[in-house]
């Protein structure tokens, strides 16, 4: 089980702050996981439609869309940050 | 590269108010070496009026890594002799402290270079985001990235 948070409108988007998901094989990467999840709902789909602008973390560190999720324990996606 | 353990690096996210100038005593006291101090503060405008309050979320846990992160580049980079960094989280109205950077060195460049460098890495990594709560009621919106802030932090990257 891989742990999911969501931050800001993509979190409202989603509808919910976190969960745990069962990600299958082929979901080797951030990318991967983002076309995954455009598939279990409208809701995904609303909030992940602009894929390029979703950032992503891995274990709270910023990544590319490029990078491995393998091993990771909390995957983090949010819109791009604004705070300062 | 580790920041030397003397050098103090102070990170808070909270959603209290702080105080700049305790702030800035506690993290210079004793060290005769700092010869310059520059302090940020980031406040809540009411946007002409418009806005009524900012709601800032946070992740927390990345929150802190992520400014500490950028806080001991800072100081590896200008050899700063001590920075601080606290952000607030919550519901912030108009004239409120959001954000505050406090950085030490010996001389004014390096603390100047150190408070901008660390602002506009926080302002695009830190992960934040504000909502904002208008004036007249009507719907809130999350604030959009502005692509002056990651042209800001890449000035740094040259």
């Amino acid at each position: 089980m891989t742990r999911l948070v969501y931050f800001a409108w993509v979190r409202e988007r989603i509808g919910r702050e976190e969960e745990e998901l069962e990600l299958p094989g082929h979901v080797k990467t951030a990318a991967d996981l983002l076309k995954h999840l455009k598939t279990l709902g409208e809701e995904y789909e609303v909030a992940l439609e602009h894929e390029n602008v979703i950032r992503v973390a891995i274990d709270q560190e910023h990544v590319e869309h490029g990078e491995s999720i393998e091993g990771a324990r909390e995957i983090a996606l949010f819109p791009p940050m604004t705070g300062g | 590269m580790a920041v030397s353990a003397e050098i103090p690096v102070v990170v808070r996210v909270q959603r209290a108010d702080f105080d700049a100038a305790a702030e800035t005593a506690a993290l210079t006291a004793r060290n005769r070496q700092i010869g310059a101090i520059v302090t940020f503060t980031g406040l809540c405008r009411d946007e002409g009026g418009s806005l009524a309050a900012l709601e800032l979320e946070h992740y927390p846990g990345m929150a802190e890594a992520e400014i500490r992160r950028i806080c001991e580049a800072a100081v590896e980079r200008f050899s700063l002799q001590g920075i601080a960094a606290i952000h607030r989280f919550g519901r912030m109205e108009p004239g409120e402290n959001i954000v505050l950077v406090i950085a030490a060195a010996p001389h004014r460049h390096a603390a100047f270079d150190g408070a901008s460098f660390v602002m506009d890495y926080l302002k695009t990594s830190a992960p934040f985001w504000k909502k904002e709560h208008r004036a007249d009621g009507s719907e809130s919106g999350w604030v959009d990235a502005k692509d002056a802030d990651d042209r800001a932090r890449e000035k740094w990257q040259r």
